[in-house]
């Protein structure tokens, strides 16, 4: 074994091994795309080879060679354990409670876990109209706990989002509760500075641990809302081990090769 | 009893101006031989349901044919956004279009309804989230036995819904495998439905009995396009044209381009240049 710190990575490199290492061997994880897809499969592929990936399309136990471009790539149904309709998947593997792990990206998420994919501006006028939520407004109720991993900035963090496109903690406190939502809601976030985690009582993601030579002032920097540190020495999170980084490059370059290697469609 | 017709006619037979329609497929085969021929033919004021509109109702929005969109994710999956729904949200061009957005959970639960018979769906969704509060079709409903508070939609019925499949055997019967998504609700749910197959067979004595096969008369009329799913796919028979979704984003994002593309891919095209577009993607077997 190298000493890991001779090896030089990226932030975004991070962000993901970190994340893939909160997941385990059994957890059930539904999988949002990007982000998370990249983070869920290098876990499967270093310390949790029995997890299982579940995509909104239905495939359950998915074990896919590269990244799939949407949720609903061939290849995962191909190395699925089975693969189900899409109104079974909502209703009896997510809304009965079999889903472990929600695992979402944000385009806009508040200190509360809130997020928001909708729009940005106001509803009925957008500025921008983005995809909207998908599946993720009821993974992010219905999954008993919730992981969320994006890259920070001051226009993604921010102290209030525009749409309640997932509800997180609310404004915090047992608000969950109080909506009748008795799963855990986000437990970790995951950037490409640092790891989060909600405080205990108010619920505000709380930086635990900082990436390998990232300073508080540049978590703070990329963060809209004012950042609370734990109080207690904050950790360094270990840096990617050689293992994680080449599984991740690895992926990364074959997901490449897929996606771009086929020849331009006569219809282009 | 089911019809098989060349796609042209079986689109003018079915689809009318003003009707509610659902061209579903989740990702995996998508009608888009069957969305360009509606887009040649010109219908216009239709409402367009489908849980990810996708690339094929970002054509049909920005040749202005849609009166309200009814859906639960308006990207382009795993690329970003669709650029002339965009427009029409945002700008009202080419014209403006009334939305109706829900959850993935949402319309699942809806078209399970519609396929049920049923007036509404009930399921435990929408808690905490915005939509509830934009879109006046969520409602609620108190469990009776217990008293939960549960979310409320009304069933989707379409007019008509359009899905691509596998293949037909010769009496009509329709084999839908790999991601099957929501097309089978979405067929039970409609009035009619027109279905687009690879192929046909002679028949379907050795499929495993399990297989989702939508006997003959769930089915109004049934057109042969092989590709007919390109750029989406069809398990068994090519794969997804990941490069053109990619590409979509560079067409769509320029009105002028968008019309160009439209006009020698669509309206100077037809269902038999589908087949052509799909060879790369066969899989050597």
């Amino acid at each position: 074994m190298s000493d890991a710190k001779d090896i030089s990575f990226t932030p975004n490199e991070m962000m993901t091994i970190a994340a893939s290492r909160a997941l385990k061997s059994d957890d059930v994880c539904f999988v949002g795309i990007g982000a998370p897809s990249a983070a869920c499969n290098v876990a499967r592929l270093t310390h949790a080879p029995d997890i299982t990936l579940i995509y909104e399309s239905g495939t359950i136990g998915t074990a896919p060679d590269v990244l799939p471009l949407s949720i609903g790539d061939g290849e995962l149904c191909e190395t699925a354990v089975t693969t189900v309709a899409v109104p079974e998947m909502f209703r009896y593997w997510l809304q009965g409670g079999r889903i472990s792990i929600g695992f979402l990206g944000a385009a806009q998420l508040d200190k509360f876990g809130n997020i928001n994919t909708t729009v940005i501006g106001d509803y009925a006028h957008p500025k921008t109209r983005l995809p909207g939520g998908g599946g993720a407004p009821e993974i992010a109720t219905s999954s008993r706990q919730v992981y969320i991993t994006m890259a920070q900035s001051k226009r993604g963090m921010v102290e209030k989002i525009d749409f309640f496109t997932s509800f997180g903690h609310g404004d915090g406190g047992d608000h969950r509760k109080r909506l009748g939502i008795d799963t855990a809601g986000p437990t970790l976030l995951i950037t490409d500075l640092a790891v989060w985690k909600p405080d205990p009582v108010t619920k505000e993601f709380t930086v635990v641990s900082l990436h390998p030579g990232v300073s508080r002032e540049q978590v703070q920097e990329t963060c809209g809302w004012t950042v609370k540190f734990a109080e207690e020495a904050l950790d360094e999170t270990p840096a990617p081990t050689e293992l994680e980084l080449k599984t991740l490059r690895d992926l990364n370059a074959r997901t490449k090769a897929a996606h771009q290697g086929t020849a331009k469609g006569k219809a282009a | 009893m089911v019809k098989f017709l060349p796609l042209k006619e079986a689109v003018a037979e079915n689809l009318h101006d003003g009707d509610t329609v659902a061209f579903e497929g989740f990702t995996h085969l998508i009608p888009t031989a069957a969305a360009h021929e509606a887009i040649r033919q010109g219908f216009r004021e239709l409402t367009l349901i489908r849980m990810t509109p996708d690339l094929i109702y970002d054509q049909m929005i920005g040749m202005g044919m849609a009166r309200k969109v009814v859906f639960s994710y308006v990207g382009n999956p795993g690329v970003g956004l669709l650029r002339r729904a965009r427009d029409a949200i945002e700008n009202g061009f080419p014209r403006a279009i009334e939305v109706e957005e829900h959850s993935h959970a949402g319309m699942a639960n809806a078209y399970e309804a519609g396929a049920a018979g049923l007036p509404c769906a009930v399921f435990r969704g929408y808690r905490g989230a915005g939509l509830a509060e934009v879109n006046p079709n969520i409602k609620s409903v108190a469990c009776p036995f217990t008293g939960e508070v549960l979310a409320a939609v009304p069933a989707i019925r379409p007019d008509v819904t359009f899905i691509h499949a596998q293949k037909a055997d010769r009496k009509g019967n329709v084999l839908v495998e790999g991601i099957i998504g929501i097309q089978k609700e979405a067929v039970l749910a409609a009035k009619r439905a027109v279905v687009t197959v690879e192929e046909v067979v002679d028949n379907f004595d050795d499929l495993h009995p399990n297989l989702t096969v939508l006997p003959n008369w769930t089915i109004a009329v049934i057109s042969v396009v092989p590709g007919g799913s390109h750029p989406s796919y069809t398990h068994g028979y090519y794969e997804r044209d990941n490069a053109a979704y990619l590409e979509w984003d560079e067409i769509a994002a320029d009105r002028d381009r968008f019309q160009a593309w439209i006009q020698q891919n669509v309206i100077e095209s037809s269902a038999d240049d589908f087949a052509g577009r799909v060879e790369h993607l066969r899989k050597a077997a």
